[in-house]
């Protein structure tokens, strides 16, 4: 059972086309994310999903059933906005008791529930605070208590760690997959951060163009990467352009511009002798040393230590800077800046995708 | 050392100016009214100092009915330069393109750019007997003879709204513009109507501004002179025309200041009255219902 | 570049004719609304280099307003008319004596001198000389209202809706007329002046009906006439001459108790400073050839010998068609106003204002 379903989604502004025939189903109770860089067309499809843009053409079902005819304020899908649009005049209480009086409840009851959902948020009694005296990752919690107490069908939130600080935003994505669970609701969550979609959805929608390029878990985007940019934008990667030399069962040689040849899996079916490609390949499945498929020479540039994601960079002989990250730093190799290396791989780990233009 | 003393001389260079323009201009003159009005003429050149003006002001119907119909017709004027700037102020800041937002906002100062009296003067041309609506409002055959739309209260309202409501827009579009667009998008999404939007998130959010272009309105409106002169005719009885009387044309500064004093006082109740209610109505919004 | 010079040059230019200016004397004149037009002042200017005029636009109450916030500072040659200078004099002392061998007296409407002094003389000092004279009386259009004789017929029924007055003293003082009182007689009785007044007052609340509005100055008083809104009003003849000009039906008609008269004089305010330059425009606009431009302006009358003679053609027929030599003998010259009389006035005319009509 789906519980929210998108059909050909099309928005059209003038000339520009910010949503291009998008379709995904998001199943019951899971964390979807549509992730892609600012300007992709993201905030446009959830404002549509909110009801606050008309789509062009397309459908949007919730439970099965079209809410196009809906108004914004009707719709069982409740949102979290970018700065949280927590109410400056209201206090806690009332924030959250907002949507609850629109319905009609009576006071008692909102009372009740109002008190329930800021001990599930893990901030009881605080319905009398303003606004103002909260920290961001309280604020945070009670822009989602307000929607929360609403028992949406599903939840949009747009960036909502955005403002906050690094630190924060670490603690509250961890945070927000545990209240995601917690409340069993459906959460649509946008964002350009891919290291937020990876952690916490359960799939995950790249988005460029008013595109969707892949659906996936982070597993599957992360390893099977469909296109060229979910490989670039998913993850860290090495990427070098050059040609097709040859291809066979899957696998294609590739003459990397500036010098060198390296074979990778070929990711896509465009893929054809004399072609022009970009090879990826991540820093983690790259090692100092030889004794694998692929094997480059070049000088280390510099050492960037990060604990676990710690890296060497290499200026290899064609010219191009490769970021090193496997088995490095644990003391196993030893190297410094200006020696001469010999850097390796192996083929499965290298992915060809033909160059989008 | 040097450094406090610098910024002690700047402080003082730059409060100069606003102590003098408080002090010279503003309460220097009141104190001023304020001495005549208990001035009591007893002779040519002669005087002494009581509150008989003030009970002469209370004893005489026509100059305190003519205040509370002064006070009353402001207040009417400021409700509605509300009604109709709200919406104004609330399109240009919310809905208007950024481009075409400062010149709307232009175009709305445009009365501001001719004299009251000019302005005053075209709706007379307008409105007249002989006028512009009379003629039209003949000529497509809605009345049958010429219709005199001057010379009435409703006139002198209409005048004085248009005449006071850009500085009801102007800080109604400031705060308004500084509202985050989410705050009205999450109203409506956690289920509000329009309307209850408007009331439980727009108006509360804006309070700043109505409240303080109602100030700035009923003041301006209660302290107007041509206008409701030139619109009013004959049955014009505005407070200002009486103190005007009083100084000018009756040699009468004692009770002409009297009077003045006696605008300030009442016109400053009538706004504390107003944000005493406006502070509860504040207050019953914030609270639950 | 070429901007920045031209701003220089003018600014250079402005500093120095400021400061030719502050050789010359200045002569600030507080006046009524074309009593200084501005080619009368171009010749005087002429005539007198080292003098330059500047006008402030008033009446005979914010004349009187404006002295006496200032003590009599601020100008150095005012207005009034004669009948406000007595009393004003009296109680707030702003104007000072003049010289009457400084003024050509030779060549002034004796009879009207002789009005002035009788009004504007204190403890043996004359304060005011003549200079303009004009009446108030009704302007009909005689198309539409041919019978109007009086002050009464601005509150006949036959014309309701259709008539208008100036909500000031004269036309308290000619409706008292209209009802057969002499107002002036009744100055030094202040009861019986009260008793006058009360009845003025209910005459002209029961009139406001019959009122479309009241005037404030000549302009509004010529929009209603000339647009047929209003067929019979109260008026200053100048602005009735004018009207003349403009539209042959609309005739000056002297209530037949005669109309009201004015004379607008010279006085000093006490501090003036160009007294000399003072009693040169006096003079000047006594000349015969500038009383012709003067009237021409002001519409009204020179205090002078011959004044009517020296009115503009058209202003002198309308004159002619006006007066006759009967009405002439009647005009009802305006008597200083005693002390207290005029607050007596204020508050009869408050009423009126503040009465509910339609």
């Amino acid at each position: 059972m789906h519980d929210l379903q998108c059909e050909s989604l099309v928005k059209r502004f003038g000339a520009y086309t910010a949503v291009n025939s998008v379709s995904f189903n998001v199943p019951r109770g899971s964390f979807f994310s549509i992730l892609g860089p600012s300007g992709c067309g993201k905030t446009t499809l959830m404002r549509m999903i909110a009801g606050f843009e008309a789509p062009s053409s397309g459908d949007i079902r919730i439970k099965g059933k079209s809410v196009l005819s809906t108004p914004p304020n009707k719709r069982p899908v409740k949102m979290v906005f970018q700065h949280l649009a927590l109410f400056p005049m209201m206090n806690v209480g009332e924030n959250i008791a907002y949507g609850l009086r629109c319905r009609g409840e009576n006071k008692a009851d909102i009372g009740g529930k109002v008190a329930r959902v800021l001990d599930r948020v893990g901030l009881p009694g605080t319905e009398h605070k303003q606004v103002s005296q909260l920290s961001g990752g309280q604020k945070q919690r009670i822009a989602i208590a307000r929607c929360m107490v609403l028992e949406p069908d599903v939840l949009l939130l747009d960036e909502p760690l955005g403002a906050l600080d690094l630190k924060l935003r670490e603690r509250m994505k961890i945070e927000l997959k545990q209240l995601q669970h917690q409340f069993e609701t459906t959460f649509l969550y946008i964002t350009h951060d891919q290291s937020e979609a990876l952690l916490m959805s359960d799939n995950v929608a790249v988005m460029n163009a008013g595109q969707f390029e892949q659906i996936g878990s982070p597993q599957e985007l992360y390893n099977n990467p469909k296109t060229g940019f979910v490989a670039g934008f998913v993850g860290d990667s090495n990427r070098w352009s050059g040609r097709v030399v040859s291809l066979s069962e899957g696998k294609v040689r590739v003459a990397i511009d500036g010098g060198g040849e390296v074979t990778a899996l070929a990711g896509d079916n465009r893929i054809a002798a004399g072609g022009s490609v970009e090879v990826f390949v991540r820093p983690e499945a790259i090692s100092i040393g030889g004794g694998r498929d692929e094997v480059l020479g070049g000088t280390v540039e510099s050492l960037l230590f990060n604990g676990a994601s710690s890296r060497i960079l290499v200026r290899m002989d064609n010219g191009h800077l490769v970021e090193v990250g496997q088995a490095v730093m644990d003391g196993s190799v030893t190297v410094s800046p200006g020696e001469k290396v010999q850097i390796c791989w192996s083929q499965l780990h290298g992915r060809a995708f033909t160059t989008a233009r | 050392m040097a450094r406090t003393d610098v910024g002690k001389l700047s402080f003082i260079l730059l409060f100069a100016p606003f102590a003098l323009w408080i002090a010279l201009l503003i309460i220097l003159p009141q104190l001023g009214i304020g001495y005549i009005s208990l001035r009591e003429k007893v002779g040519p050149g002669e005087y002494t100092f009581g509150f008989s003006n003030y009970v002469a002001f209370l004893s005489e119907p026509i100059y305190w009915n003519t205040l509370l119909r002064t006070a009353w017709m402001s207040i009417l004027v400021t409700a509605m330069a509300l009604a109709v700037g709200f919406p104004v102020a609330y399109y240009i800041a919310k809905i208007a393109q950024r481009r075409s937002r400062a010149a709307l906002f232009l175009m709305c100062l445009i009365p501001l750019w001719v004299s009251d009296l000019v302005r005053a003067f075209g709706w007379i041309v307008i409105l007249r007997e002989t006028g512009l609506v009379s003629s039209l409002l003949q000529k497509i055959g809605l009345v049958s003879g010429p219709v005199e739309l001057l010379y009435n209260d409703a006139t002198v309202v209409m005048g004085l709204v248009y005449t006071v409501v850009l500085f009801m827009i102007v800080p109604l579009v400031s705060t308004l513009d500084g509202m985050d667009n989410s705050l009205i998008e999450a109203g409506y999404n956690l289920g509000g109507s329009r309307l209850t939007v408007f009331r439980r998130i727009v108006v509360p959010y804006a309070m700043p501004g109505i409240v303080a272009g109602c100030i700035i309105v009923f003041m301006l409106t209660a302290g107007s002179y041509l206008t409701p002169i030139l619109l009013g005719g004959k049955n014009s009885m505005w407070f200002t025309e009486q103190i005007y009387e009083q100084f000018v044309t009756r040699y009468n500064w004692e009770s002409g200041a009297t009077f003045g004093v006696l605008l300030l006082v009442f016109t400053s109740f009538v706004v504390w009255l107003g944000l005493r209610l406006t502070g509860q109505s504040l207050a019953s919004t914030v609270a639950k219902d | 570049m070429k901007s920045k010079f031209a701003l220089a040059a003018t600014t250079a230019l402005a500093l120095f004719v400021a400061n030719t200016d502050a050789n010359a004397e200045t002569l600030r004149l507080l006046t009524w609304g074309g009593y200084a037009p501005d080619n009368v002042i171009k010749l005087f200017e002429e005539a007198n280099p080292d003098i330059t005029v500047e006008v402030t636009l008033s009446n005979n109450e914010e004349m009187i307003a404006k002295l006496r916030a200032t003590g009599g500072a601020g100008y150095d040659l005012a207005q009034p008319s004669h009948d406000r200078i007595f009393a004003a004099q009296k109680e707030y002392n702003i104007y000072k004596p003049l010289d009457l061998s400084k003024v050509g007296a030779a060549s002034l409407d004796a009879n009207l001198l002789e009005g002035v002094k009788a009004n504007a003389t204190i403890d043996g000092e004359l304060y005011a000389v003549p200079h303009q004279w004009g009446t108030s009386g009704i302007v009909a259009d005689i198309s539409k209202a041919p019978n109007v004789k009086g002050w009464g017929d601005l509150c006949n029924p036959e014309y309701k809706g259709r008539t208008s007055m100036r909500l000031r003293r004269t036309i308290l003082l000619g409706t008292a007329f209209g009802l057969g009182k002499d107002p002036f007689a009744l100055y030094a009785d202040k009861a019986a002046y009260q008793k006058m007044l009360d009845e003025v007052t209910d005459t002209l609340i029961a009139c406001k009906d019959n009122v479309k509005t009241y005037w404030n100055g000549g302009d509004d008083l010529s929009t209603l006439l000339l647009s047929g809104e209003v067929v019979v009003s109260e008026a200053w003849d100048s602005t009735a001459f004018k009207l003349y000009g403009q539209n042959k039906n609309l005739v000056y008609v002297p209530p037949e108790t005669g109309a009201l008269a004015w004379i607008d004089t010279f006085v000093l305010p006490r501090k003036s400073e160009a007294d000399e330059a003072a009693y040169k425009w006096i003079n000047f606009v006594m000349k015969p050839e500038i009383v012709k431009l003067m009237s021409d302006s002001t519409g009204a009358i020179a205090a002078v010998k011959n004044g009517i003679d020296l009115l503009p053609d058209d202003k002198k027929a309308a004159v002619k068609a006006a007066f006759d030599d009967k009405d002439l003998a009647n005009l009802k010259f305006f008597a200083n106003i005693p002390a207290g009389l005029e607050d007596m006035e204020g508050k009869a005319l408050e009423r009126i204002k503040a009465a509910t009509s339609n």
